[in-house]
């Protein structure tokens, strides 16, 4: 079995051109065999090269599950190209499968006639018994339909590594990097970047620094050899053609933590971080934490409640007060935000969905805390809630949320997702000189002749007084306070206004028109997303539009309050399609405010949604169109079979 | 010690306009007072003075001090203090909790705030009972209490508070009554320390446990039943008839008696604020048996929250400058060629 060609050596492998467009490459193994470093390096090798890519980073909830078992499988999924890439891919070209569960869990995934590359040296009888394989689907043929090159890359990594006297154990962790050799020779990436990291990240073994230089050469070199003997081709992708610029990777954790940094700056305020760690919103402390030179204070608090708190204790004494959590930690933080929205007190609330309810799906992505972001809270207490897009989006997004908060005195929710945390993208960097600063104002003396911290300016907003004023001493809380004064009143006509003001304070607040961003601004069709959707609701509406169909994109940014021409814009179509990962909850938000016939497109399977069946779902509205055997409008709350993968 | 800069103030300076909704007779109005006694004795600076409080009876206090106030929400009074500490560390800031608020819904946060160790004076006023809710029982209500919640009597046992904080990494514990005259000066003390101090003050509600510290607080006999604390003073009550001594053969407090006022013979304890081990002894003593402990029963200062958060941030930053261009643009980049302009 360990022979480096196919059984039918003369087929042309994976049926990929010799330079496609794009190719999407899926790295699966037990999740102690470092697939997302060998895809995170991949990425990296990628973006030097100059082609657009979306990774899908894709790894269990356990931290150790028991080796060889299925659900110990982790995988880093890459879409890379010559153009511009919207999403992860539907499906791999290519899957690189480090065992018999890593084979077992992705193949389903794989395009007809794709390339499997496999090591053989794991598919042993007890790695395939763990994975609830009767026989070896290497040897069996049930793999036909694939091109599939098996080879023992465990023993190749031990001869690599041998010079550097490790043991077998410790060997067989350089793996992953013979893996990735073979990779980068296969679509022509340098190996320099990857040295240089190794070198950095072993600095004080460099030892095991050079032992992984050696495996990683390993594999380029088999690469090289093995196309000589014929199966394997290199694939050529040529660079996407960009904007001139310095580029970087970003994942949104990074960006949204780097937008925040922003945004705090163009406030002109210090900021305070409460956190507590849950996935995947933890890497957004992680983050600020190394970044105390530009003022942040990151506190890891004992609970997301203590957190929250913090912030806004922070917030009261001056400064821009943050926090950041995933679905069960911002329900704990649900009562604190209700004070926020009551005291009037800026504050962000980074909310990185994952699956729900309750535990969840951590490590998987959802949109489903839409409703509880706007209406997740008891009594009338509104909120601005804003959401990014992709990794890049979400550092624009932070800075929005910045200045929402600190003009307005209000809370702010900032939604990203799983999906968006974890996936890196290139990001063309910005420059800080772009955005216009906001600064924020303090009130250090009275306006009139009486102090009146609950006297509104302009914009609804009332005064920031921080504690330390002389002459400014006032009393601040959660009980209904007087429309001037902020003294407790419980007054019913006061109370009244109380609910009036604060409402009108966020539905009055500034957002942009919203515009839209493929095709015309009225017609049939209009696709409507809001967060992480973007990527394959852009892909599929510009495939639909290149069939001919009348269908446009509509991506919403700012959730609450709605673009004041939104409305008018979804009327002008005949249809309206959001496609969402939950049960339909912007959905219910548009047609509650506008009264359109809004039409779900829901999925709740952990996984983002693909190219194929957005287009699929679309074509439903455009009968006769060549190429689409549909015709038919979906059914009113149509749930997509969450079955693929 | 927290404010810099001593303020002249009266009494008078630290009354709101707002009307105070205690029911009459209730044991917080005397706290009020007490601390709006202290206040001026300390030099505090309204303008400096920032009263955070959660939610109870107790809680509604910083809406009668003329200073800023931030009456926050049930139990979390802890964590928006940390905050604001965090933030301006300059702040003097006092907090104000409940039984209920401190260690029932908000006990995580108290524990917490100890162990840190922020700067803060924390009141918790001790009522054994829920006032607010009308009077179910608290955490520290005493076995037996009977309530609205619990018609025959609880039977869950008490918390201690100052044992909770103590057992939290409190270094500061006193202990005081409403109506005593002496609370000032347990205020005075802990203001004094650098850290956070924690100081339980026995409350009378009057409407929902009427008088449960009265066998300790009554004027008559207090005397023989309080033990109040001073350091270097050696542990004397019963108008210096009686004392606390340790057996060394138990390792355990005992009242001994004193003859002609020679404490020194019958083995009488001199308080030393910093031995944590007595101060254990001293919270955990049962009333009855041996007197109600009171005044400063522990005060051995470490280094604080905020000192060590600012120390930190400041060897974080060393030699690296905060220049946001460099970081966007920062780790492995590339650059498409074309017009290009470096962004940094
Ligand atoms: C989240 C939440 N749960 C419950 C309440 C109701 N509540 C208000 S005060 C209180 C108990 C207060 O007891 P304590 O802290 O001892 O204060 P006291 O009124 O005795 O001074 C409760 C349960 C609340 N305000 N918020
Ligand atoms: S209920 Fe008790 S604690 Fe509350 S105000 Fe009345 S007497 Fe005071
Ligand atoms: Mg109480």
């Amino acid at each position: 079995m360990a022979t480096a060609a196919p059984s039918d050596a003369d087929r042309p492998h994976s049926g990929l051109p010799a330079s496609p467009e794009a190719v999407v490459v899926r790295f699966a193994g037990d999740s102690g065999d470092g697939m997302q470093l060998t895809g995170g390096q991949f990425t990296l090798s990628t973006a030097l090269a100059g082609n657009d890519l979306a990774t899908f980073p894709d790894f269990p909830a356990e931290i150790r599950a028991p080796q060889g078992t299925l659900f110990g499988v982790s995988a880093f999924q890459i879409n890379f190209g010559s153009r511009e890439i919207n999403t992860a891919g539907d499906a791999p070209d290519v899957l690189v499968a480090m065992n018999p569960a890593a084979l077992k869990v992705n193949l389903a995934a794989l395009k007809p006639g794709g390339l499997i590359i496999a090591d053989t040296g794991a598919f042993t009888k007890r790695n395939l018994d763990k994975a609830h394989y009767d026989a070896n689907p290497l040897e069996d043929g049930s793999l036909a339909k694939f091109d599939v090159l098996a080879f023992d890359i465990s023993e190749k990594t031990i001869e690599a590594v041998k010079p550097f006297g490790l043991g077998n154990k410790d060997a067989l962790r350089s793996k992953n990097m013979w893996t990735l050799g073979l990779a980068l020779w296969m679509f022509d990436r340098p190996r320099e970047p990857i040295h240089d990291w190794l070198k950095a990240k072993f600095k004080s073994k460099p030892d095991i620094a050079d032992a992984n230089i050696a495996a990683l050469d390993a594999g380029h070199a088999y690469g090289e050899t093995a196309e000589l003997a014929g199966p394997l081709k290199q694939v050529h992708i040529d660079p996407t053609p960009s904007a001139p610029g310095l580029y970087r990777t970003v994942t949104g954790a990074e960006a949204v933590s780097l937008g925040l940094v922003a945004g705090a700056q163009l406030a002109e305020l210090p900021m305070f971080f409460g956190g507590y760690p849950i996935t995947p919103a933890s890497a957004i402390l992680h983050h600020l934490a190394r970044l105390k030179e530009f003022g942040v204070t990151t506190f890891q608090a004992e609970d997301e409640i203590a957190a929250i708190c913090a912030a806004i204790g922070a917030s009261y004494a001056g400064q821009l007060g943050v926090t950041s959590s995933s679905g069960p930690g911002i329900a704990l933080k649900t009562e604190a935000i209700g004070l926020g929205i009551m005291t009037e007190l800026p504050l962000v609330i980074v909310n990185s969905q994952r699956g729900g309810p309750s535990t969840g799906l951590p490590t998987k992505t959802e949109q489903s805390d839409l409703y509880q972001a706007v209406y997740g809270r008891n009594g009338d207490a509104p909120m601005p809630v804003i959401a990014a897009r992709s990794p890049s989006d979400a550092f624009e997004v932070a800075i929005e949320a910045c200045r929402i908060a600190t003009q307005y005195m209000t809370p702010v929710m900032l939604l990203t997702d799983g999906y968006i945390a974890n996936a890196a993208e290139p990001w063309k960097v910005p420059n800080p000189a772009d955005f216009e600063p906001f600064p924020a104002q303090f009130l250090t003396e009275p306006r009139g002749e009486e102090l009146l911290p609950y006297k509104r300016d302009e914009k609804g907003a009332r005064p920031w007084i921080k504690p330390g004023t002389p002459g400014m001493m006032h009393r601040i809380g959660g009980i209904e306070k007087h429309e001037l004064t902020g003294n407790i009143d419980y007054s019913p006509d006061n109370h009244q206004r109380m609910t009036d003001l604060r409402k009108a304070k966020v539905d009055n607040i500034a957002v942009p028109d919203q515009d839209v961003c493929l095709g015309e601004t009225s017609g049939k069709l209009a696709v409507v997303g809001w967060g992480s959707t973007y990527g394959p609701i852009h892909r599929a509406v510009d495939n639909c539009r290149a069939k001919g169909m009348d269908v446009s994109h509509i991506h919403v940014r700012h959730i609450w309050p709605m673009p004041s021409n939104l409305g008018d814009l979804l009327r002008g179509f005949d249809h309206v399609l959001v496609p969402e990962m939950n049960t339909g909850q912007f959905k219910t938000v548009l047609r509650d405010q506008f009264l359109v016939d809004a039409r779900p497109l829901t999925k709740t399977s952990g996984q983002p949604f693909q190219i194929a069946e957005l287009e699929r779902e679309i074509g439903k509205f455009f009968d006769g169109v060549p190429g689409n055997e549909g015709g038919q409008v979906p059914a009113n709350d149509q749930q997509l079979p969450s079955t693929e993968v | 010690m927290n404010a810099p800069a001593k303020i002249e103030t009266t009494l008078k300076d630290w009354e709101t306009d707002q009307e105070v909704r205690w029911c009459p007779g209730c044991g917080d109005y005397a706290i009020l007072k007490a601390v709006q006694r202290t206040l001026p004795q300390l030099g505090a600076d309204p303008a400096n003075t920032v009263f955070i409080s959660g939610i109870g009876c107790s809680s509604r206090f910083p809406y009668y001090i003329e200073s800023y106030g931030f009456h926050t929400i049930h139990g979390r009074a802890p964590a928006f203090a940390t905050g604001a500490k965090l933030a301006n560390p300059d702040l003097d800031v006092w907090l104000v909790t409940g039984d209920g608020d401190g260690l029932s819904i908000g006990g995580n946060h108290l524990m917490h705030v100890l162990r840190r160790n922020v700067n803060m004076q924390i009141m918790l006023f001790n009522n054994e009972i829920y006032g607010l809710t009308k009077g179910q029982a608290s955490p520290t209500s005493r076995e037996g209490t009977k309530s609205p919640s619990t018609p025959i009597g609880s039977y869950d046992h008490p918390a201690r508070p100052a044992a909770f904080a103590l057992g939290s990494g409190a270094r500061f514990i006193g202990r005081g009554f409403d109506v005593s005259k002496h609370l000032p000066d347990v205020l005075k003390a802990a203001h004094a320390h650098k850290g956070a101090a924690f100081i339980e003050i026995f409350q009378n509600c009057i409407v929902y446990n009427k008088d449960v510290f009265n066998d300790f607080a009554a004027p008559k006999g207090a005397e023989d039943r309080q033990l109040w604390l001073e350091n270097g003073k050696p542990m004397l009550f019963a108008g210096d008839t009686k004392g606390i001594a340790l057996n060394r053969e138990t390792l355990s407090l005992e009242v001994v008696d004193v003859t002609d006022g020679d404490w020194q013979s019958a083995g009488v304890i001199v308080h030393d604020v910093t031995n944590r081990s007595v101060a254990h002894m001293l919270i955990e003593m049962p009333f009855g048996p041996f007197p109600m402990a009171l005044g400063v029963l522990y005060d051995d200062p470490r280094p604080t929250f905020e000192d060590a958060v600012i120390e930190e941030r400041k060897r974080a930053s060393e030699g690296k400058e905060a220049n946001l261009a460099k970081l966007l643009g920062k780790g492995q980049t590339w650059t498409v060629s074309g017009t290009a302009q470096d962004p940094i």
